[in-house]
């Protein structure tokens, strides 16, 4: 069991390392194995939808591993940074509002916790 | 889906300050929701916890009512303040002290 863990963090590693080298090589056709990770999808559709200037996505699964919403697997819960002009103005409900928006597919697939840090750039 | 939103609004509209919540507030089953309980007590603020867990459809409902995705989700007097990010933010700046004495919470002297 602790083995087949190690084995999975492992296998997640190597498929994170990719992802930062080719970002987009999961829409890449007729590739198995390239659906992109939770990590690569949350910052794709936070860069897309806010074009930050600091963007920092912390996969935290582990250290929620047994307890409720965790699974086999992990990319669950993860923290997250995001400094934008587009958060210039708003609320601190409507910032993390824009960012669970922008961030629905994850949602969706299965993400269960999230820490959001949302702002505007310093003035 | 109709029964659980009646039932959040009525929690939400009953008590001056909600915190819906995974577990409850002498056992949190969560580590987001056990850092509100631990402000709340804090400030020494009375508060009601709702347990999600008890309940499957208010666990749902409860994101539809402030399309909100996650839990815990903090109310003061019928008004959604936040989850667990936003209420640690202001107790640190201060602000939820200040937010609570405006809408006439008794806050504990000194916290």
């Amino acid at each position: 069991m602790r083995e087949r863990r190690k084995e999975s963090l492992t296998r997640r590693r190597e498929a994170a390392t990719q992802g930062r080298h080719s970002p987009r090589a999961e829409s890449r056709p007729g590739m198995s194995d390239t659906t992109p990770t939770m990590k690569s999808l949350i910052e794709t559709r936070l860069s897309d939808a806010f074009a930050p200037v600091r963007l920092s996505v912390v996969d935290e699964s582990h250290l929620h591993a047994g307890h409720a919403g965790w699974r086999e697997g992990g990319e669950t819960h993860f923290r997250l940074e995001v400094v934008s002009d587009a958060f210039a103005g708003k609320s601190r409900v409507e910032r993390h509002r824009m960012v669970n928006a922008a961030l629905q597919e994850a949602f969706d697939r299965g993400l269960h916790a999230l820490a959001i840090k949302a702002d505007a750039p310093a003035p | 889906m109709a029964d659980a939103h009646q039932t959040i609004d009525a929690e939400v509209k009953s008590n001056d300050v909600v915190l819906f919540m995974k577990g409850t507030p002498q056992f949190p089953m969560c580590g987001f929701s056990g850092q509100v309980v631990q402000i709340l007590n804090y400030l020494g603020v009375p508060y009601k916890g709702v347990n999600v867990l008890d309940d499957e459809g208010v666990r749902q409902g409860i994101k539809d009512y402030s399309n909100w995705p996650t839990i815990p989700q903090l109310y003061v007097k019928g008004e959604f303040v936040g989850g667990c990010d936003i209420t640690r933010e202001m107790f640190q700046s201060g602000e939820l002290q200040q937010f609570f004495t405006e809408k006439g919470v008794p806050v504990k002297q000194g916290a």
